[in-house]
């Protein structure tokens, strides 16, 4: 489906979606669709199953740390139709939250727990939120975050 | 972690596998709880190599990241600098020369072969056979030697850099692969005789760590692991790069789920790079083996990403830029992350002696997972 197609289709799931044209940023030229926190379950759980977009494999979640706010990216192919989109949600840096898809792409749950340990995102409803690199008690900042400060090793030049 | 050492209170035994254990190749720590013989859950542990490359690559540029990243998944790193420097180059919108791209695409091909022999013989030892892992290394040397000529190094290469490669092939590169090529079409079917066709192997392979395509997708499993269980992944077709789209390769795929569909897999692959290889070893275009590029490389404020298929599955570099000469954030999706994620459902049930062959099959790389 060409992203126009997908334009369409997206925005009869969910018709507050803020949608980037994928051409101007000279990117892989995919869709960016904007969410907000609390739509990302529903929508999810749409993309996945409606036959014509059919988004199955989730094949890279991340966050990213602006400073003032949080971003999650999530990307998404469909194996069948082979069209790719990306999907963000725009975090509150102080209290971030939103709601996990580890029960829609079973990849989630490793990716999210990833972020959870290197960002701080409290994924809601994760079956097994625990941390899964850092070793067993730590404490202090997430490393991943920007304001991160290590005494111990040079993580800067 | 060590009061869960013990049994539990419905009389479970937990053992801990790694992080320091032949099995796992690498520092991987598996907590297994096991009912008698039967696994009831693999739960791992991850970190004990962790690197925090992304962090790193924070406060590199864009011509420094790539060194690092010969370190993730140190089996294929031509392929690792392959995927960021096509990312940088999505960045810049830069074409790279003919020549530049045939070589990365023999770089890549023969990576693979090398890859997918340590693996062979790794695998093989785990199962309990010793010679087979001297035959491998024996090929893969052949592959280094050839590797060390041209790059200087044998494992971690930092050949291919934004805009090409770093220097051109050597003089001796076509003879040697030529004639290796030679010796190992004659090689690869000893392989079947001494491992696939035996049948204490296959007794052990067959109907072992069985993945449905379903749940191959869902998990986000990737490479020959997806390809075992029938699901159509190989960026080199689905997405092609560089060249692919003129090759005449296939895909290999098997449906049967099982570890020896994996291991099946693989071989068939190794025949597939073969074939890439003797298409494009005797058309190397003249011409230069880079294009100029600015000495400090400044990606405009945007998003990239890149995927290629290294010889474990889909590697993806994201790169967000702020318009800066150094990434503001970079994500690697490794392979080997997602792959080792659908070890606990696979394994579940099954015999504890069955999971080092499901670990095997998997391929799984501590470097790449941990990153």
């Amino acid at each position: 489906m060409t992203n126009e197609e997908l334009k369409i289709k997206i925005i009869e799931i969910l018709p507050t979606a803020n949608i980037e044209d994928a051409a101007e940023t000279g990117g892989p030229g995919w869709l960016t669709i904007n969410i907000e926190p609390g739509e990302w379950l529903s929508f999810a759980h749409k993309i996945r199953s409606v036959d014509t977009l059919n988004f199955d494999f989730l094949f890279c979640l991340t966050c990213i740390d602006w400073k003032t706010h949080l971003t999650m990216v999530y990307h998404l192919r469909s194996t069948v139709l082979h069209h790719n989109i990306i999907v963000k949600a725009k975090l509150d840096s102080k209290n971030p939250e939103i709601e996990t898809v580890s029960q829609i792409w079973r990849t989630a749950e490793f990716h999210e727990r990833e972020v959870f340990e290197m960002f701080g995102v409290n994924f809601l409803n994760h079956p097994d939120l625990r941390l899964l690199i850092l070793p067993d008690g730590w404490e202090g900042k997430n490393p991943m975050l920007k304001d991160f400060e290590d005494p111990v090793n040079m993580i800067r030049l | 972690m060590f009061e869960e050492v013990g049994t539990t209170t419905e009389g479970d035994l937990i053992i801990n596998v790694g992080p320091q254990h032949p099995a796992t190749h690498g520092v991987l720590h598996l907590v297994i709880t096991l009912n008698g013989e039967t696994i009831k859950n693999v739960e791992p542990h991850l970190g004990y190599i962790h690197r925090s490359i992304e962090k790193m690559c924070e406060s590199l540029s864009y011509r420094q990241f790539i060194y690092v990243t010969s370190r993730m998944d140190y089996l294929s790193a031509h392929i690792n600098n392959h995927a960021c420097a096509l990312c940088v180059e999505q960045g810049l919108q830069v074409e790279i020369p003919p020549r530049a791209q045939v070589i990365r695409v023999l770089m890549d091909e023969l990576t693979r072969i090398a890859s997918h022999e340590l693996w062979w013989g790794a695998m093989a030892m785990d199962l309990g056979a010793f010679t087979p892992f001297f035959h491998a290394f024996r090929e893969r040397e052949s592959i280094n030697d050839i590797m060390e000529e041209t790059c200087g190094a044998r494992l971690t290469m930092n050949y291919m850099v934004p805009g090409g490669v770093m220097q051109d092939l050597h003089p001796n590169f076509q003879k040697r692969v030529k004639d290796f090529m030679q010796l190992y079409k004659r090689k690869i079917h000893e392989y079947d005789e001494m491992v696939t066709g035996n049948i204490i192997f296959q007794n052990r392979m067959k109907n072992v760590g069985v993945l449905s395509a379903e749940d191959a997708v869902s998990y986000g499993c990737t490479g020959p692991t997806a390809r075992g269980s029938g699901v159509s992944s190989d960026i080199r077709k689905l997405f092609p790069y560089e060249i692919y789209n003129t090759l005449e390769f296939d895909e290999v795929l098997e449906t049967a789920g099982d570890s020896f569909a994996r291991y099946k897999v693989r071989l068939g692959e190794m025949q597939q790079s073969i074939r890439i290889i003797e298409q494009l070893i005797d058309n190397i275009p003249e011409g230069d083996f880079q294009t100029k590029t600015k000495a400090v490389l400044k990606l405009p404020k945007g998003e990239f990403y890149t995927r290629v298929e290294t010889a474990r599955g889909e590697l993806g570099v994201y790169i967000v830029s702020d318009g800066g000469s150094t990434p503001y954030r970079i994500k690697f999706r490794s392979p080997g992350f997602s792959n080792l994620s659908v070890l606990n459902h696979i394994a579940k049930g099954s015999k504890i002696g069955d999971l080092v062959a499901m670990m095997g099959t998997l391929d799984l790389v501590i470097p790449d997972i941990d990153r």
